[in-house]
């Protein structure tokens, strides 16, 4: 096993099936009376947040306390962080505290990587700026597997910002990985220039590529971007790149909905879409959470543990 | 002052001589020289070349002597090979007044290791609204005949225009760092392949490329001099080719960092690989090789940028940009071009001495060694890898892209009007 989780182009495809099947057996251990785990008893596990994001503190928080670790949230807001105090000597400090992994969630691209250099411990990229989100890919790539029964050959179309989006560019390295062929569809102002080189087909046409679609991601668009002429208005954008009602038809009948959230309701997706039986928006949220344990399980689980090699 | 006897140097490219520097000059030059109380130096296998002239240096002083001062800048400069350098505007307070301009330049006499040419900001405050009192940097005692805001580009037209008119007046030239600011807001790294990878914001070669052709164009069109600094994409290169092409008075740098280095070196995030403009494709180096080597480039310039620990031990979004460049020019351009048959050591003395000192108006530098000249050169020590070592260097900050990196030639001895100011590669200070 890897010993940092930075980028989802880290994880080989053994790897990656191995996180997947760990996440189901995490999973069912959520359904018993006694829903902790002993593994990571002992272990440290520091919340390193930049940014707001409730939602993804949470989830890896739940998932270190199921395993029983030691959960330490060391947030932006009212530490010395904001104060500013380095990311070097919040390393060495976390160092000191003996922090046996670290999830960070950090606005600019690349800090996991910096951090890893600075730390002896694991360090699990929570978020980093426009670069990766890799838990996310990876409990994407679980809700998939889960519904649709395999990843191998799906047909996955990602629409949205995915200039600015690190899910985007979690979900086509891992998705390429395991064997989905990923399309990836937004204005030609939201792509990078270089996305030619990815594993992924390029479209700006959504009602050509729909019909032809096993999984549609929608990604978070925020208005502002409309500022910098990303697009001319809310409008059109949804216009041309939502996922409505109508388009929701177009779709193959076995497809699945997903979004990784926040959503922006009316923007990106319609409401009777985003709460459709074929949004899989809610189960997302709970996979988040055995696909987080299956990763701190498997970095920190084996042959670095203190107290079980 | 010492005498000395430099015995069996190649004159770049040439053959052996024996040069005798004698009161600040090249007293004799021939074979078989022997000069009564000459400090004897034997140069068999080594390199003499006029000493480098840097046209674009960050010596960070005043302001940011935690960084560089003008003294431990001209040592870095001295070992590096120089007796000259440029140093920019862009301090605190800037360099846009005749005060801060003689300042700069009597502590560079104060230092004495090499000839430190203040570089006037264009102008006030590198704001890029109102013109510099020019005129007045040009009369002081630096004489200055080079203008720049560098670290900005000078970006209204219109004012671009004037100031190239105003230099002419003095023999003026000005230096422009060409980035488009609209197109490189918030630029992290060249936009590219990479760059869509790593998820950093672009970098796009056609901010430098409209900017050169613009200035290109106001340079032909009122008969001025301009001067592109650090050109750095296969597209710039082009268009001066083009501009040289009209007859116009432009001339360029390329620094030693892009010609080895590429965009590929970012993937770690580590910022001392952070530097503006970026480091780009090995399709531009390969473009910016030939442009200096069939002179399209006139010169080799460092673009020296010092930065303290505090601004590079960081995230690569918050890092600021700059290299270090003065002690590892020589070895970095033998590594490009005399390792890659793109240049003699002939080619190297004009592209790192003569041209430089004929676009800044050094009258002192860039001579060819024969008699009468000014003693201002370099030995070279052509086949003499070594490995750097960001701790060994003279300067305060580390900032180095090359550590670790082995080079495969060093200068061993630079002379300063007859004096040496190092000697078996050790600063004599
Ligand atoms: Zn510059």
């Amino acid at each position: 096993m890897i010993r940092h989780l930075l980028s989802a182009a880290d994880l080989g495809r053994d790897d990656a099936l191995l996180v997947l099947d760990t996440a189901i057996e995490m999973a069912a251990t959520a359904s018993r009376s006694v829903k902790k785990l002993p593994t990571l008893r002992g272990r440290t596990v520091v919340n390193l947040f930049y940014e707001d994001s409730t939602r993804t503190r949470i989830s890896f928080e739940a998932a270190a306390k199921r395993l029983s670790a030691d959960v330490i949230n060391f947030s932006a807001k009212g530490s010395s962080v904001s104060k500013g105090e380095s990311l070097k000597d919040t390393a060495l400090t976390l160092q000191a505290m003996g922090a046996d992994a670290v999830v960070i969630r950090h606005p600019e691209s690349g800090a996991p990587y910096r951090l890893a250099q600075w730390l002896d411990g694991v360090v699990i990229n929570a978020g980093d700026g426009t670069h990766e989100h890799p838990t996310q890919a990876l409990l994407d790539a679980y809700t998939m597997r889960s519904r649709l029964g395999r990843i191998d050959g799906l047909r996955v179309t990602i629409v949205g910002d995915v200039l600015h989006s690190r899910v985007a560019r979690s979900n086509v390295l891992l998705l390429d990985t395991l064997g989905a062929e990923v399309t990836l569809v937004a204005p030609p102002t939201l792509l990078p220039v270089g996305v030619e080189a990815w594993p992924a087909t390029v479209s700006y046409d959504l009602d050509a590529v729909l019909p032809k679609s096993d999984v549609v991601m929608m990604l978070r668009v925020q208005r502002e971007r409309m500022n910098d002429s990303y697009f001319p208005t809310q409008r059109e954008y949804s216009r041309r790149y939502g996922l409505d009602v109508r388009r929701l038809g177009a779709l193959p009948e076995h497809a699945i909905v997903m979004h990784p959230g926040p959503m922006n309701r009316g923007m990106e997706i319609a409401p009777q879409v985003a709460d459709s039986p074929r949004s899989t928006i809610v189960e997302q949220v709970s996979n988040g959470v055995s696909v987080r344990m299956a990763v701190m399980y498997l970095l920190l689980g084996g042959s670095g543990s203190k107290e079980n090699s | 002052m010492t005498t000395y006897l430099i015995q069996g140097a190649a004159i770049g490219a040439g053959a052996p001589t024996d040069l005798l520097l004698r009161d600040g000059v090249i007293a004799e030059t021939g074979t078989g020289l022997s000069a009564a109380g000459a400090e004897r130096i034997d140069a068999g296998g080594l390199v003499a070349l006029p000493g480098f002239v840097d046209l674009h240096t960050h010596l960070r002083q005043p302001g940011r002597e935690d960084a560089e001062t003008v003294e431990t800048g001209s040592m870095a400069a001295a070992l590096g090979g120089y007796t000259a350098v440029c140093a920019m505007a862009n301090t605190d307070p800037v360099a846009d007044t005749a005060g801060v301009v003689e300042q700069v330049w009597r502590l560079g006499q104060e230092a004495g290791l090499v000839d430190v040419q203040p570089v006037g900001a264009i102008t006030v405050g590198l704001a890029g609204e109102r013109l510099a009192e020019l005129g007045a940097m040009a009369e002081s005692a630096a004489r200055v005949r080079m203008f720049s805001d560098d670290g900005h580009c000078l970006a209204d037209p219109a004012l671009m225009r004037r100031a190239l008119e105003y230099v002419k007046a003095f023999g003026g030239i000005i230096a422009q760092h060409a980035e488009e600011p609209r197109l490189t807001q918030g630029a992290q790294m060249n936009e590219g392949v990479q760059s869509a990878r790593l998820g950093l914001t672009g970098w796009p070669a056609v901010a430098e490329e409209a900017i050169i052709a613009r200035d290109a164009l106001l340079a032909g069109h009122v008969g001025s001099r301009l001067h592109v600094c650090h050109v750095s994409t296969a597209g710039s290169v082009e268009i001066i080719r083009w501009a040289k092409s009209k007859g116009w008075q432009v001339t360029a740098e390329v620094t030693p960092h892009h010609l080895l280095l590429t965009d590929e070196l970012a993937g770690g995030y580590d910022p001392v690989f952070k530097v503006n403009p970026p480091l780009r494709t090995a399709e531009d180096v390969g473009a910016l090789r030939e442009g200096l080597a069939d002179g399209t480039i006139d010169v080799v310039a460092t673009d020296h940028a010092p930065h303290t620990r505090e601004d590079k031990e960081c995230e690569w979004g918050c890092a600021r940009p700059g290299m270090l460049g003065l002690e590892t020019a020589l070895g970095v351009v033998a590594e490009a071009m005399i390792s890659t048959g793109l240049l003699d050591w002939d080619g190297v003395a004009d592209r790192m001495s003569t041209a430089p000192a004929r676009i800044a108006g050094l009258s002192g530098h860039g001579r060819r060694l024969e008699t009468g000249a000014p003693a201002n050169l370099v030995l070279v020590d052509p086949a003499a890898p070594w490995t750097v070592r960001a701790d060994e260097l003279a300067s305060i900050s580390r900032n180095t892209p090359y550590a670790g990196l082995r080079l495969p030639a060093r200068p061993v001895a630079t002379f300063l009007r007859g004096h040496a100011t190092v000697l078996d590669g050790k600063g004599q200070w």
